[in-house]
């Protein structure tokens, strides 16, 4: 009844969640708020946020991402994460999990400070690097890193679900100080018999275990799977996905892998020249950059961005930035918030850029 | 004030702006996320008000609650998150870009005229369409029209609906007209208006007019039109308090317009001058600052238009200080000062002026105008 037309009648211009939230935060139609529940240390350098969704939230498939944000400081900071729970959780709560990575604002600010009873913002959860319907028989779920969320995601499910297929779960990690949900790994190995858990501890290799060291073609042969015959799963840094593509490709089974990034924004803020690519997402044009303003960088790619004054007064040409980092031209200070407005006639990119242009 | 001057004098209005701005945070935040608790707070009492036609306190307060909600709403929240005040805080609720208001005129085109051209080419004359607004002779540099006799009631007129005037503004009809703008982009701005007139009628004078029609067995067959009568007079209360604030904004008699030329190649303190001198304030208490949407701080809105408006009052105090050091005018008054000024502005300004040239439809001024619009073509 409040999503109807005729209550957003009784309250435009505005939508319904404007005037329910000023009662509660969590009382909104539309908008997804998530309370945290609780935050348990995984590793000394990860965490898992448990979160209660409120009504608006519309459930997940095991493989998406929400984003995630979370307010410091009077501003919204918003990133990207995998949920990483069994979606046959009864209780109607769900879990991201996330890896501190040292120059991460809101991952540290989750690991550290994030306590119970927190209010978060969050999308409704997104990506097509989700399971099928049904899940065919022979399954190749490969992580590396804090890649393992979305693979946890669909582990969990499948046992929570009773899956009967053979599962290869094959997960690289530095060790296993290193390595999330490590004990929940070993009681799934024991409780799914024809479920295959294989860690592969890259700097501290245990004896005599196969196979060792990076990915490659050899480890698939190892284990026995066939990947022709085997739909593969595979998420993680940049390295470990082009290696598993390459292998795929080679063996004539590259319609047989999914794989998902994650970003992990690396920015030199001092770097004195222009470096990296702008890319501008609505339209699929990128272009190297050239260190004057987007505004101008957009203009020269063939776009017409709306822009007013330029000289960063009208924002008029404000747009979402949605990866990288941007220079104020007047200021000089430096931005590198996922998701936020910036206008384009005084900013430049900072290395690599992407915006909603 | 030599040209050297001028530009330290806009490093300093930098310095002051930058000061402001990595000072931002938690309490810019909770202020904002306040006055929108306040204004639905306002809102929903203002609206329920009016269903008590029948007891006449509870109605007009309901009156008063309603007017004020669309006053905070117009000018503390609307005005300032469009500016992209609040764009940091990157909360949809607050962004430039998707917030629109409470009033007739459709965000979108009401920013480009204001936020675009209005905060660029402040009191340009040809440029800054907001002199006079095609409609009142409110600076000396203006033509005169026989119509401009009636400078004073159009004024009192354009007060009372002052909200479709901002709606009518933003169409930019005189632009089509003279060319400047094509049919496609016109009929855009046109289909824009009618639906947000369609939604604010709707709303205001039908649907909640409506949702008293179930008292009427109760009560009386009037008080579905007491409602819809309350919902024109909260309107037009704010009309008069917005038309007000923002006439005392940028025409009293001390403040100055600017040619074409002067603007042409600016630097960046050449601009903000062109800011200070354009714009006059209004002085008075905390409440009264909130109630103009911090307008009363004008010359600080143009010097910084995208800073929290709450911050105008403490960046005051740099701009005064910065003005006194550079032996610069500051325009400020009583808001019965101002307003005289701008009063007494419209009538002076009503009658025929001796310059022939300046009378928009004499043979003298119809051939200068016919000059310059042949040297534009020639350029």
């Amino acid at each position: 009844m409040l999503g109807s037309r005729a209550v957003a009648g009784l309250t435009s211009p505005h939508s319904v969640d404007h005037y329910l939230e000023q009662l509660h935060p969590m009382l909104t139609v539309s908008l997804v708020r998530a309370r945290v529940v609780d935050v348990i240390h995984e590793t000394a350098r990860a965490s898992t946020v448990v979160l209660r969704p409120n009504g608006a939230w519309a459930g997940f498939l095991p493989g998406q991402h929400v984003q995630f944000g979370v307010e410091v400081d009077g501003t919204r900071r918003v990133r990207c994460f995998s949920v990483a729970s069994s979606q046959a959780r009864r209780d109607g709560m769900f879990s991201v999990s996330v890896k501190a990575h040292p120059d991460g604002y809101v991952s540290q600010f989750l690991h550290r400070h994030l306590r119970p009873k927190t209010i978060v913002y969050l999308s409704q959860a997104e990506g097509e690097f989700v399971l099928p319907a049904p899940v065919p028989d022979d399954l190749l779920l490969l992580s590396g890193g804090s890649g393992i969320t979305p693979v946890m995601s669909m582990l969990r499910t499948l046992r929570d679900t009773g899956h009967r297929g053979r599962v290869t779960f094959l997960h690289y990690a530095r060790s296993r100080q290193d390595e999330m949900f490590a004990d929940e790994l070993d009681e799934i190995a024991a409780a799914m018999p024809r479920t295959r858990i294989v860690r592969v501890y890259t700097r501290e290799p245990a004896d005599g275990v196969e196979p060792a060291g990076r990915f490659s073609a050899g480890h698939l042969d190892n284990l026995g799977i066939e990947p022709a015959g085997t739909l593969t799963y595979v998420c993680g840094p940049a390295g470990l996905i082009s290696t598993v593509r390459e292998v795929y490709d080679r063996l004539g089974a590259a319609d047989m892998l999914r794989a998902e990034y994650f970003k992990v924004p690396s920015v030199d803020v001092d770097a004195a020249d222009a470096t990296g690519t702008l890319t501008f997402d609505d339209s699929g044009v990128s272009a190297g950059n050239d260190g004057s303003t987007i505004l101008r960088q957009a203009e020269a790619a063939g776009l017409t961005p709306a822009y007013g004054c330029r000289m960063g007064v009208c924002n008029t040409c404000a747009v979402k930035k949605n990866h990288g980092a941007v220079r104020h031209v007047i200021s000089g200070e430096v931005g590198a918030n996922t998701d936020e407005t910036i206008k384009i006639c005084v900013n430049v990119p900072v290395g690599d850029v992407s915006v909603a242009l | 004030m030599t040209y050297e001057e001028l530009e330290r004098f806009g490093d300093e209005l930098d310095g002051v702006r930058q000061r402001v701005l990595d000072d931002l945070g938690q309490a810019d935040a909770d202020y904002i996320r306040r006055v929108i608790k306040v204004q639905r707070a306002f809102e929903v009492l203002g609206r329920v008000g009016l269903f008590f036609p029948f007891y006449w306190p509870v109605f007009v307060a309901g009156i008063a609650f309603l007017a004020l909600s669309k006053i905070l709403e117009n000018m503390e929240i609307g005005h300032n998150v469009m500016h992209g005040q609040y764009d940091w805080m990157n909360d949809p609720m607050v962004d430039g870009k998707r917030y629109e208001w409470d009033i007739v005129a459709p965000a979108q085109d009401w920013k480009h005229g204001h936020n675009y051209i209005h905060h660029t080419y402040t009191n340009i004359h040809g440029m800054d369409r907001d002199i006079g607004y095609n409609l009142l002779r409110i600076d000396d540099g203006q033509p005169w029209y026989p119509s401009h006799r009636f400078n004073l009631p159009i004024a009192f007129m354009l007060m009372l609906v002052f909200e479709w005037g901002v709606m009518y503004h933003g169409v930019e009809l005189d632009e089509y007209l003279a060319g400047k703008m094509s049919k496609e982009e016109f009929q855009a701005r046109k289909r824009r208006a009618f639906r947000k007139i369609r939604r604010q009628l709707f709303k205001d004078y039908l649907l909640y007019p409506a949702l008293a029609l179930p008292l009427v067995p109760f009560t009386s067959w009037w008080v579905p039109l007491a409602v819809l009568g309350g919902n024109v007079i909260a309107n037009v209360i704010r009309n008069i308090w917005a038309f007000n604030v923002i006439f005392c904004g940028h025409f009293p008699a001390d403040v100055q317009t600017f040619a074409k030329q002067d603007a042409e190649n600016e630097t960046r303190g050449q601009w903000y001058l062109r800011q200070l001198l354009g714009s006059a304030n209004i002085s008075g208490s905390r409440l009264f600052h909130v109630m103009t949407g911090n307008l009363s701080h004008q010359i600080e809105h143009h010097l910084f238009p995208d800073i929290p408006a709450r911050r105008y009052p403490e960046v005051a105090h740099d701009v005064r200080r910065l003005v006194e050091k550079y032996g610069l005018q500051y325009n400020t008054g009583r808001l019965s000062k101002q307003l005289l000024s701008v009063a007494r502005q419209l009538a002076t300004l009503s009658v025929k002026p001796d310059d022939p040239y300046l009378v928009g439809n004499s043979p003298e001024s119809k051939a200068l105008r016919r000059a310059q619009r042949e040297r534009q073509r020639a350029q």
